[in-house]
């Protein structure tokens, strides 16, 4: 490997471990990255939305998640050429007006749209909402094309990555343990919060970015992919339960995306999935440091949002002491 | 408020759902000094050991925990979970609640008295969630249940007290029993009228959860209870249909309006 930079071990290929190995050897740093897992992205972050909304966010995340956050679109967009940033939209079903006038008390850096404006960003919703709230700042990213850029970057700065291996072997000046949930032995703050997501195929509607439909209990969003795929999640259990999708979790998935459009009955279900976001107590994701060991957790809803800034954190750790 | 032979230090009973973080969720168990708080365990139901984390933090908050079968349609769901909460929660304490109905998430009266006569028969001390119907509250009564905690309005719905005519019945026609207003408060000012109709005690959830400052909202919620305590001791004035002037009229030039 080029560079005389230090040596770093990364732990764990999920969102929080490629984002920081990138950021390191973008630093000169040589950095290795294992996977106990079969392929990167085994964890929370192959079922993410990839909503790159700091505003949105803000309605139920402390304000240092927005703070932290204002600078991850620009990170995502220099780095993944696939991050569209067509903003973010949002709207409630007829009895849940309320929610969306809670929604907006909350963020800010949104203009409300009427039926006619959310008719031309997006047409397939002509006639279908009175009343939105546009976030234009906003974008999205598909995770998993994502994940794949980063790991080809990494390649590309010298990086090695090892799959199916939990073993540290060979001597490293730091090592970053970004395993999320795998973690909680040693992390006695660390809880799992269960996520369910669908993947339907439906060419019949067109979306251009995420569309969240406000419900009292649980925010549901709906996420344009490639070719007629969208993705709708997420439940949010407290719990470590790592089973497949429950029925009840399904039928809320499919019950907002039918109340978004009618068309979607005839979507195709490609996928439907669980996983468990590794949270800390006041859910926002945190870098602790145990001299040369380090580690990025708790990313809990915010993995692609926040991991910019919290690898940013660990660069400045690591090459503030060695310099 | 007593219940069961068991004092609380507060008649405000707090719900542990739908908080942003278990941070906030913490503070405002602080701010709030609940005499208790509630936990769902149906949600979390795949196996015993799935929510530990969360029950974990719940019993650390150091308050007495009133389990409940939110979520249950049935009566055999409601008793299972019930048992499962007493394995969890070390506690016979249950608050029982069997929704008949999706949209107001209305009680099943039906399967709910059911449900407290098998609860009472294995020991549990039942806190049952019902509407203000006299004649259900009768029937929980001789199922075996010493508290009862009707609604207010539907759950999460923030109406306050729907039915004053119903819930004053129903005080009126049970002195004795110890009373919950459960579901439907919203506001503070709600709690207080709860309490100056002679309720025992509260329980709230969506309103300190979904507030904008979480833990000031429980807060407030603390004052409100204490509030409304004080103005049920102090014997609050009757309503009258006309106006009786505060100052002396003697001697004025006339009676006449």
């Amino acid at each position: 490997m080029a560079g005389s930079g230090p040596t770093i071990l990364i732990q764990g290929a999920g969102v929080a471990g490629l984002v920081t190995a990138v950021t390191l050897a973008e630093r000169g740093a040589r950095v290795t990255l294992h996977e106990s897992g079969p392929r990167i992205g085994s964890g929370a972050s192959w079922f993410a939305g990839g909503m790159l909304a700091p505003w949105c966010e803000a309605e139920a995340a402390p304000e240092e998640v927005t703070r932290d956050s204002l600078n991850s679109l620009a990170w995502w967009a220099s780095h993944v050429p696939d991050v569209i940033r067509n903003g973010s939209l949002v709207v409630a079903p007829p009895r849940d007006q309320v929610e969306l006038n809670r929604f907006g008390r909350r963020t800010s850096h949104f203009e409300t749209l009427g039926s006619e404006a959310i008719a031309e960003l997006e047409p397939d919703l002509a006639g279908r909402f009175d009343r939105a709230l546009f976030f234009a700042e906003e974008g999205h990213v598909d995770p998993r094309i994502a994940l794949g850029r980063l790991k080809e970057r990494l390649l590309i700065l010298g990086g090695h990555i090892r799959l199916d291996t939990s073993v540290v072997d060979g001597q490293f000046d730091w090592v970053v343990d970004c395993t999320g949930i795998q973690a909680r032995e040693s992390e006695p703050d660390l809880r799992g919060v269960r996520g369910e997501m669908i993947l339907v195929r439906c060419p019949d509607v067109v979306l251009h970015r995420p569309v969240r439909m406000l419900h009292p209990r649980i925010p549901i969003y709906i996420v344009p992919r490639e070719h007629g795929v969208f993705m709708v999640g997420a439940t949010m259990v407290e719990s470590d339960d790592g089973r497949e999708i429950t029925v009840r979790a399904m039928s809320e998935l499919l019950n907002a995306l039918y109340t978004l459009h009618p068309a979607f009955a005839e979507a195709e279900i490609i996928e439907a999935n669980a996983g468990i976001r590794p949270s800390y107590p006041d859910n926002v994701p945190r870098v602790h440091r145990d001299g040369h060991r380090l580690s990025v957790n708790g990313m809990y809803r915010h993995g692609f949002l926040l991991s910019p800034a919290r690898a940013a954190e660990v660069a400045d750790i690591i090459f503030t002491q060695a310099a | 408020m007593r219940a069961y032979g068991i004092d609380l230090s507060s008649p405000l009973m707090l719900g542990t759902a739908l908080y942003d973080s278990p941070a906030i969720l913490a503070d405002s168990v602080r701010r709030g000094r609940p005499g208790a708080v509630t936990v769902s365990l149906r949600r979390e139901s795949a196996g015993l050991q799935a929510g530990q984390a969360f029950w974990e933090l719940v019993r650390g908050f150091d308050v007495p925990v009133l389990p409940n079968t939110a979520g249950c349609h049935t009566v055999r769901e409601a008793v299972t979970t019930a048992q499962m909460a007493r394995e969890v929660f070390e506690t016979d304490w249950i608050k029982l609640e069997v929704i008949g109905q999706g949209d107001l998430l209305q009680p099943d009266v039906f399967a709910l008295v059911e449900a407290a006569r098998i609860l009472n028969e294995e020991g549990f001390k039942v806190f049952p969630y019902m509407t203000e119907d006299l004649v259900v509250a009768e029937r929980l009564l001789r199922a075996g249940c010493e508290v009862l905690m009707p609604w207010g309005a539907p759950i999460g719905s923030g109406r306050g007290l729907n039915n004053l005519f119903g819930l004053r019945a129903l005080r009126a026609h049970f002195p004795e029993v110890p009373m919950v207003i459960d579901a439907g408060i919203g506001r503070p000012s709600h709690a207080v009228t709860a309490f100056e109709l002679g309720f025992d005690a509260i329980l709230i959830n969506t309103a300190v959860a979904k507030a904008g400052d979480p833990a000031a909202m429980a807060e407030a919620f603390r004052l409100a209870c204490d509030v409304g305590q004080l103005a049920k001791t102090a014997d609050p004035m009757d309503e009258r249909d006309m106006a009786v002037p505060s100052t002396p009229t003697l001697g004025k030039a006339s009676f006449a309006s």
